[in-house]
């Protein structure tokens, strides 16, 4: 098929990867979407998961916004952000156009998996465990830091995982409503019936996608504490990219 | 001709009697009843094409699925593999997954069915194992007692015990592919994602508004049809939570 070839043709030709607009220019940007968006998320979304976890309250709410998150094409709050006059099209600095809607709504998007898993990794600490750390004399405090938070740790990577995942999908639809990112150039590709482009960026972001996945995976490994002491059944219970919050999917 | 002049032909309200529709150009709001009056073909066109491709999509996904399950299930060496591939299938976002099946199956309804299809198999291979694992091992036990074969097994006792976790997947699947059929519209099969991808073109609020509902009002609904599928399906397992 010529189509496969075309797509060879267009992904080792050097100036389609260079220069402004190129796939590398807009790889950046996706990235520092994606990163942005995922920290920002952390910081707001980590602090009060991790607490209402701690002081287990506001388990439906946390449990719940997985759901909704689901059931909310990605697509339409980007449209919608889009087309409204506050945030709308405006560039954004080095985010490109669009660039504050995208980065609202990626935000938005990753929150559900970090607040539900985080919620659920602190919550599903055993309650022995706990009665042991507050009979040893911890307090609350000391509880949370020493005891409930290392043992949270790997579900809590595991949502960040799954936000990393989800941020990456959704910077690259946000080109269906015009913004920045490497989707810029498959969604031009199709409009322009240019498909060997369109192909071409997309084995591009899926590659990226996987690499970014691998890396989540093995800094999730990394502050795994049964793995450190060379226990393996935590892993079997809560590894693997679906966790509490389940997949949520753009 | 989309954004239309017309004149309102409402002469009962007393302020805003002359004014222009409530989806001209020039008021632009972002929920206009007209709008859904005059172009309600349109709309259940686009809604009806959205339902048939996410039905296809997760029926596709249900028959890869399940063979799959019992084959990771037969072969503990097998199903690292197969979670490990639909995983990674996942982790491609869907806006790159269907130009990957341009090549293969060209600008059709077919390469979203599919694209979607194993987006949803990720979910329901995993939902499967869990729900097989599921199944408590002395029931088994006793069936196995009792003189069951292989498939008897399977469909008179395992699959129905399983069948509540494997349900919970199959929920959330189908909301999943809800909301990811909009991304159709790059090959422009994309059900009500046509219209938010017009309404974003033109800056047609009204437009992509009602799409938008529209998406999240389907996936309620379909979510509700499989809760009650699943009670009709399972009558002595009322309580289980999903």
């Amino acid at each position: 098929m010529s189509l496969f070839r075309l797509t060879w043709e267009y992904l080792t030709t050097a100036s389609n990867w260079t220069g402004n607009g190129g796939l590398l220019d807009r790889l950046g940007e996706q990235l520092l979407l994606t990163v942005t968006a995922l920290v920002l998320a952390m910081l707001v979304g980590l602090p009060v998961a991790l607490w209402l976890g701690h002081i287990g309250r506001g388990g439906f709410l946390a449990i719940n916004i997985s759901n909704i998150g689901r059931a909310v094409p990605t697509f339409a709050l980007l449209a919608l952000l889009v087309t409204a006059d506050w945030p709308g099209t405006a560039e954004l600095g080095p985010y490109g156009r669009a660039g504050l809607a995208t980065l609202i709504a990626l935000g938005l998007f990753a929150l559900p998996p970090l607040i539900t898993n985080a919620y659920v990794a602190v919550r599903e600490v055993p309650e022995e465990v706990k009665e042991a750390a507050t009979g040893m004399g911890m307090s609350g405090r000391q509880r949370f830091w020493r005891v409930e938070l290392p043992l949270a740790l790997p579900l809590v990577m595991s949502g960040v995982r799954l936000a990393l995942v989800q941020v990456w999908a959704t910077a690259t639809i946000a080109a269906l409503v015009a913004g920045p990112g490497v989707g810029r150039i498959i969604v031009d590709g199709f409009a322009r019936n240019l498909y060997s482009q369109g192909i071409a960026a997309a084995v591009v972001v899926a590659v990226a996608a996987l690499v970014l996945e691998l890396l989540a995976a093995a800094a999730q490994r990394a502050v795994d504490p049964a793995r450190r002491t060379g226990r393996r059944a935590r892993d079997e219970v809560q590894g693997g990219a679906m966790s509490a919050a389940g997949p949520t999917l753009s | 001709m989309l954004v239309t002049l017309l004149v309102a032909p409402d002469i009962g309200s007393a302020s805003e009697t002359d004014g222009p529709s409530c989806y001209s150009a020039l008021v632009n709001e972002w929920w206009c009843a007209q709008y859904v009056k005059d172009r309600h073909s349109e709309i259940v066109d686009a809604t009806v094409q959205h339902l048939e491709i996410t039905v296809l999509a997760v029926l596709l996904g249900v028959v890869i699925a399940f063979p799959l399950a019992l084959v990771a299930r037969r072969l503990p060496r097998l199903e690292s593999t197969i979670l490990g591939v639909s995983t990674a299938i996942y982790t491609i976002p869907s806006l790159a997954l269907l130009p990957l099946m341009v090549p293969f199956t060209g600008l059709s309804m077919t390469t979203v069915v599919i694209g979607l299809g194993l987006y949803a198999l990720t979910i329901l291979v995993r939902a499967m194992l869990d729900g097989f694992r599921s199944v408590p091992a002395d029931v088994v036990e006793s069936a196995v007692g009792l003189g069951y074969g292989r498939t008897r097994l399977l469909f008179r006792i395992e699959l129905p015990l399983a069948l509540p976790v494997m349900m919970a997947g199959l929920r959330v699947a189908t909301v999943s592919t809800v909301a990811l059929t909009t991304i159709g519209t790059l090959v422009s099969y994309g059900g009500l994602g046509n219209l938010i991808s017009h309404g974003v073109q033109r800056n047609f609020r009204a437009e992509l508004v009602t799409a938008a509902v529209l998406c999240v009002v389907l996936s309620v609904l379909l979510d509700a049809l499989i809760v009650l599928l699943q009670r009709l399906a399972t009558p002595w397992s009322r309580g289980v939570r999903a």
